[in-house]
């Protein structure tokens, strides 16, 4: 409580009345204690997937305090980090991330900058409809993609049901809407004297985009390839409809399908898995929150 | 969006028409390199969003073969099925109570962190944001290990205040609450955060002038907050229930739909029968009982967002 006293510049919205003040004190200690309550809430289940991985799979079947590691160890690390099925899974995500990333950057830049700056026949309906694109769920789509792959390998002879790199078709259908729909905004806000001066310096459409557009607009890229690839690692769906054989599966899949043998929980596995799985965004996370939040308010992000 | 495209064309033509051949000169053309920068975005929605959303209406009129056209079948099929009317209904209950009680804690925990001094905020944000980071895959996971019914860590604190095990994911109600629940803790920090957000955005001034006027807390939120923030209220909740009632990892892992179909949502009940059971058909037309309740949030969030768009 320490810093209630030197919250002299803070916001402060009492009048200077020493009953207003006392108030504010209390309501600053309740503010305090709901938001460690569901601080607890909110990192009870990445926490109990650390004390769970910590665990030998005695510890976990035995009936002591699920919540403290009695004898910590790292079997499930070294079983995992050495298992090719795993590095597999993970290298398939990070493959599978990358190119979506790439891939819808290419795609969503230049366009948002089309429908942000040169308006064209249609370029109003164009942003609606990224916009209407962006709200059409996966849980929509599977069914209708898969029947349309499908077809497409029996038109063409070129399997891609069951490749991961089928996913680099598909994942686009939710990361460039979105982040098309987000670089509109960017751009948008970008002062129209900047592009004006450089196409009257003779700059085509091109080079204004990658010399004024992009530099300025780096936030914005920035939050928009955060999100492409967080939605791209944390796909599940996709996944599970296109890809069966375990050489194949992207790491939430092949958790979950290869861990859990039948009815066995290997739990200790599993939170292990779960827990490298869920560490590159959140890594991300810890080093560009501000990108991600600023990301978050200005695409209103699927949630 | 108005601001999207405003600019008139008037910097673009107005280059020195020079002597080049038709291709180049076409290709300084504005509309042209706008068209080719769109090219790409344009065929994707078309191929992959488009194609296949109309595909599916095509699907759902056909029998499990994929053979013959049996017009409404399907639809009289699942009409008649009482294990349809669960899944409507629980879809229901499961994004209606969700999406809530998401924009209830999300309304509370953005007022808390508001109310704290600016300096520490950053932290409490961050903490309170990682349900929204971790992979909804793999944190349900997590779920499905601190609901087990033998070993769970739930059931095992319950016990020391002489509350006997919770079957929380075999029994229906149970469940129900289990699913719920897991989307509430993954979804309400982003409305925390869009909350947070649009409360920055409320003058300091209208406080004081609410605090002189000699308002109490109830009333700053009812008559300055609430109002200030009813345009954020309105479209994170629009997008959320989008999102809640499309939901399928959550329920997919937690509880596969059981027991008994009582958790069954669209999404995962139309993958229980198209992909699981290979119905395609059929699988089409169960989540296509989903499109009329986005395009009525969808027709509402467009008209928000236009609204916005005019007024900047």
């Amino acid at each position: 409580m320490s810093s209630v006293t030197i919250d002299k510049a803070a916001p402060t919205r009492s009048v200077k009345l020493g009953s207003m003040s006392r108030d504010r004190k209390w309501a600053l200690r309740w503010s305090y204690f709901f938001l460690t309550l569901f601080a607890i809430f909110s990192l009870l289940p990445p926490i109990y997937m650390l004390i769970t991985s910590l665990k030998s799979s005695a510890e976990i079947s035995a009936a002591t305090n699920p919540w403290w590691v009695f004898h910590p160890t790292l079997e499930n690390y070294v079983g995992l980090l050495t298992s090719n099925q795993f590095l597999r899974f993970f290298l398939n995500s990070a493959l599978v991330s990358i190119f979506v990333v790439t891939i819808t950057m290419l795609i969503s830049v230049p366009a948002a900058f089309a429908l942000a700056r040169m308006r064209f026949w249609g370029s109003a309906t164009l942003a609606t409809g990224v916009f209407l694109t962006y709200l059409i769920p996966d849980s929509l789509l599977f069914i209708p993609l898969f029947k349309v792959f499908a077809q497409f390998g029996d038109w063409t002879g070129i399997q891609l049901i069951n490749r991961w790199y089928v996913l680099l078709f598909i994942y686009p259908t939710l990361t460039v809407p979105f982040c098309t729909w987000i670089m509109i905004g960017y751009f948008a806000s970008i002062p129209k004297e900047l592009d004006e001066a450089a196409i009257i310096d003779g700059a085509s459409w091109f080079q204004t985009l990658t010399r004024i557009f992009i530099p300025v607009a780096l936030p914005g890229l920035i939050a928009a390839t955060i999100f492409a690839f967080t939605v791209s690692w944390a796909q599940f769906l996709y996944p599970l409809v296109f890809t069966t054989s375990t050489d194949q599966l992207v790491l939430p899949v092949g958790i979950i399908t290869t861990l859990i043998k039948g009815d066995v929980f290997n739990w200790g596995q599993i939170m292990t898995g779960a827990l490298l799985g869920a560490a590159p965004p959140l890594i991300i996370y810890a080093f560009l929150m501000d990108y991600y939040i600023a990301g978050l308010t200005a695409g209103a992000t699927k949630g | 969006m108005a601001d999207v495209a405003l600019q008139p064309d008037t910097v673009g033509t107005a280059q020195p028409a020079r002597k080049r051949s038709g291709l180049q000169k076409a290709l300084k053309r504005k509309s042209t390199a706008a068209f080719l920068m769109t090219l790409p975005l344009i065929v994707l929605i078309a191929l992959l969003v488009l194609y296949p959303a109309v595909y599916s209406l095509h699907l759902a009129t056909l029998n499990k073969s994929m053979q013959r056209f049996v017009g409404l079948g399907n639809f009289e099929f699942l009409f008649k099925r009482d294990t349809f009317w669960l899944v409507v209904k629980q879809s229901c209950i499961f994004a209606i109570t969700a999406v809530l009680f998401k924009a209830l804690i999300g309304f509370i925990v953005a007022h808390f962190v508001h109310n704290i001094p600016a300096k520490g905020q950053r932290k409490w944000r961050g903490m309170l944001l990682v349900p929204w980071v971790i992979p909804p895959a793999m944190s349900t996971l997590a779920w499905l290990w601190l609901f087990d019914p033998s070993y769970s860590a739930f059931n095992y604190t319950l016990s020391f205040f002489g509350i006997g095990p919770i079957p929380w994911t075999g029994d229906a109600d149970w469940a129900r609450f289990s699913v719920i629940l897991v989307n509430v803790w993954y979804g309400a920090p982003f409305f925390m955060i869009m909350y947070l957000a649009s409360l920055k955005s409320v003058p300091e001034q209208l406080y004081e002038a609410a605090a002189i006027d000699g308002a109490n807390w109830w009333q700053r939120i009812w008559y300055v907050t609430l109002p200030m923030m009813r345009n954020i209220i309105a479209i994170t909740t629009l997008f959320s229930l989008i999102v809640t009632f499309a939901n399928f990892d959550i329920v997919r892992i937690l509880t596969a739909g059981g027991p008994l179909d009582h958790t069954h949502i669209f999404a995962t009940w139309a993958f229980r029968i198209g992909i699981e059971g290979s119905d395609i058909p059929l699988g089409a037309s169960v989540s296509l009982f989903m499109v009329p309740i986005l395009a009525v949030a969808a027709i509402f969030i467009l008209r928000d967002v236009n609204k916005r768009g005019n007024e900047a």
